[in-house]
């Protein structure tokens, strides 16, 4: 999205001065009318599905009776909406995704804790203290990010299920965390490898405490860090399917979960709008995570910049 | 205000011995400067000292506590950093009250010591702001102010001033000998500038691979170098060292200079050990010490005939580099008087006989 959001705006910022640049106002229209097509058929390509099941979701079923998948809604009707949210069944239940939005949150919550918290203090006593076998450590955990989720599963569940968390959120929670924490623990670890020798040494001398260090010093100083983490988490708790369908028990299913059931039961006709709105209410979320955060993500994956 | 000791110290990282058996003594309330060029192995041992590496073998003692296997937190030290080392989410008080947190006392007593600390590096109007808001000067006052508020009996000053410009340095480096003369603290500071190190020092530790060569005051290094390493280390322009052989006859020792048409006159040299004839030494002669020839001082120890090659002027100093048949000897000269030395034109020049260096060609020892 953002990406043909910025090609107009170039060649607009471009063209602005044409009294101060007149000669550079030609050879940059020249070259950019091949980006700009390029950038257009890419977005298209994003655009157009979306567009389908925006205008699905505000149709009435007699109008999606037509088959006309591209043509604008004869009037605005949000009622597949309301009942995507609060209506619709999966299996027996027939009370909307917001089950499965009320779930996903209270998982969500637990994971983003569990899953940063064990990887934040993973990577900076990797990053910042002596810890003997360090690189065979995290060689290890490098290797474990590269082990699909299915292998585990099976194991997974037993483990869980001997913890006594299986089919909880705290189960879910806890498989997150464990899948999250190689990636997570190499980011933490690389960020904080960045930060100048010499500030933890002097914050060896002045504290010496390993957790006083971490809460003082270091933490203030993962800001950037924490945004790219926190996107890249809530959007990949959010949008799991998996986990949430392995772990998750009766009354834990997370929203996806439930948006599947929803589209698969159906008695009579399927519900297309029903089932497009209930999509969208389920991938807002994390969309919204994005555009409040998302200026933020550019900042801290380019910015390893602490200086003094 | 303990006393700092070094006793039979190694440390080796993986294969590579950085120090070898090194043994120090820092008297109570001494200023001493570790010296030297980089990789001599003086920012280890400082923070051998600090406690952030550990020893391979031996022992560090501070006032009568071994302190080997403590914690740098526990030895009563105080750090300044060459590239400051702020926290920088904290704001100048935050980064001066958190080592005094730690050590859990009280918060009128932090206070106290802010507000002292503060005053005496002027820094009172920075508390609240954040390091990225001041400039390099202030960050080092800053940095100087975390180590004060520790109130401890030894400072550690990692190269302190090689971030500032000439300016700056030149007052830090004033400010740094006042806090001294007020806290007469110990104080053991490493730079491999000379001029920090002959203008602070109460006594200068000149390392070189390892090992310390001297270990005396800046006066002695500079009048009296033990070794051909440090008779060519301290001093700039660098002492000229000419390999010579001894010439021993009834009239006392001479050293015929190789590279250079000359004979030192060594009759009136306090030998430690003395020469025989033939003996292969090195002969140093420091450029400031070099004179025109005249009556009054009898022509010296040594006369040279030598054509110039070039000239430089700093300022308030001026070398002239003569040619040798081996390679260049610098001379000093009153800045007013270069401008008529034209390339090619050959002087005269002449020696005292009191500022002659001779060394053991072996050993390197001041003979």
């Amino acid at each position: 999205m953002s990406s043909i959001a910025e090609a107009p705006l170039g060649t607009v910022g471009a063209t602005d001065e044409p009294v101060a640049f007149p000669a550079k106002k030609k050879r940059i229209r020249g070259s950019s009318i091949a980006i700009l097509v390029f950038l257009t058929i890419c977005a298209l390509f994003f655009c157009v599905p979306l567009y389908v099941v925006v205008v699905t979701s505000l149709k009435s079923m007699d109008q999606i009776r037509q088959g006309d998948i591209m043509s604008l809604p004869w009037s605005l009707d949000f009622s597949a909406w309301w009942q995507a949210w609060d209506k619709s069944c999966s299996g027996t239940l027939c009370q909307g995704v917001k089950v499965g939005f009320l779930n996903s949150i209270e998982i969500l919550i637990p994971s983003l804790v569990l899953s940063i918290g064990l990887s934040i203090v993973t990577g900076y006593a990797l990053a910042l203290w002596n810890v003997k076998w360090a690189n065979a450590f995290l060689f290890i955990l490098f290797m474990c990010a590269f082990v699909p989720f299915q292998i585990i599963m099976v194991p997974l569940i037993l483990i869980t299920g001997f913890l006594h968390v299986y089919g909880t959120i705290w189960g879910i929670a806890i498989v997150h965390a464990v899948l999250a924490m190689p990636i997570l623990t190499l980011i933490f670890r690389n960020y904080y490898k960045g930060i100048p020798q010499e500030i933890m040494s002097a914050a060896m001398m002045d504290s010496g405490s390993f957790w006083r260090i971490f809460w003082e010093i270091i933490l203030p100083m993962s800001g950037n860090i924490m945004i790219v983490v926190l996107i890249l988490q809530i959007t990949s708790i959010w949008n799991d399917f998996l986990i949430g369908l392995t772990y998750g028990g009766i009354g834990t299913q997370p929203m996806t979960v439930i948006l599947a059931n929803v589209v698969i039961t159906a008695l009579g006709e399927a519900n297309y709008n029903v089932d497009m709105a209930a999509a969208l209410l389920t991938a807002f979320p994390p969309l919204i995570i994005y555009f409040v955060l998302g200026r933020f993500f550019v900042q801290g994956i380019t910015a390893g910049a602490i200086k003094g | 205000m303990p006393r700092v000791q070094f006793e039979k110290i190694v440390k080796s990282f993986g294969r590579v011995t950085v120090l070898k058996n090194l043994n120090l003594e820092i008297e109570d309330g001494e200023f001493v400067v570790l010296l030297g060029p980089s990789g001599c192995g003086k920012t280890t041992l400082l923070n051998l000292l600090a406690g952030l590496l550990d020893v391979s073998s031996g022992r560090i003692q501070i006032g009568e506590r071994d302190v080997t296997d403590l914690d740098p937190k526990d030895r009563g030290l105080a750090m300044v950093f060459q590239s400051y080392a702020l926290y920088p989410t904290k704001t100048v008080r935050g980064n001066l009250k958190f080592g005094m947190a730690a050590a859990r006392l009280a918060r009128e007593e932090q206070e106290r010591r802010i507000a002292w600390a503060a005053k005496l590096l002027q820094i009172e109007a920075l508390l609240d702001r954040k390091p990225a808001q001041l400039s390099g000067g202030q960050r080092q006052r800053v940095a100087i102010g975390r180590a004060l508020v520790k109130q401890v009996g030894v400072f550690l000053f990692d190269e302190p001033l090689s971030n500032l410009d000439a300016k700056l340095r030149t007052e830090t480096r004033i400010e740094i000998k006042r806090l001294h003369d007020e806290t007469r603290s110990t104080i053991v500071y490493v730079t491999h500038d000379q001029v920090e190190a002959m203008t602070m020092a109460t006594r200068i530790a000149i390392m070189d691979a390892g090992v310390i060569q001297q270990f005396d005051t800046p006066d002695a290094v500079y009048e009296k170098p033990a070794n051909i390493f440090v008779a060519g280390f301290i001093g700039a322009p660098a002492m000229n060292i000419f390999p010579a052989t001894v010439r021993m006859a009834s009239g006392g020792a001479s050293a015929v200079l190789s590279g250079v048409n000359a004979t030192v006159d060594l009759s009136r040299y306090a030998f430690t050990t003395t020469p025989r004839d033939g003996d292969s030494i090195q002969v140093g002669l420091r450029p400031e010490h070099f004179g025109a020839l005249n009556a009054a001082n009898g022509g010296g120890a040594a006369q040279f005939r030598l054509p110039v090659q070039y000239t430089e002027k700093t300022g308030a100093d001026a070398t002239a580099y003569f040619k040798t048949d081996t390679g260049l000897l610098a001379v000093s000269i009153p800045p007013e008087r270069i401008g008529a030395l034209r390339q090619g034109e050959v002087a005269t020049l002449s020696f005292p006989h009191d500022k002659v260096h001779a060394f053991d060609s072996a050993s390197g020892m001041r003979l």
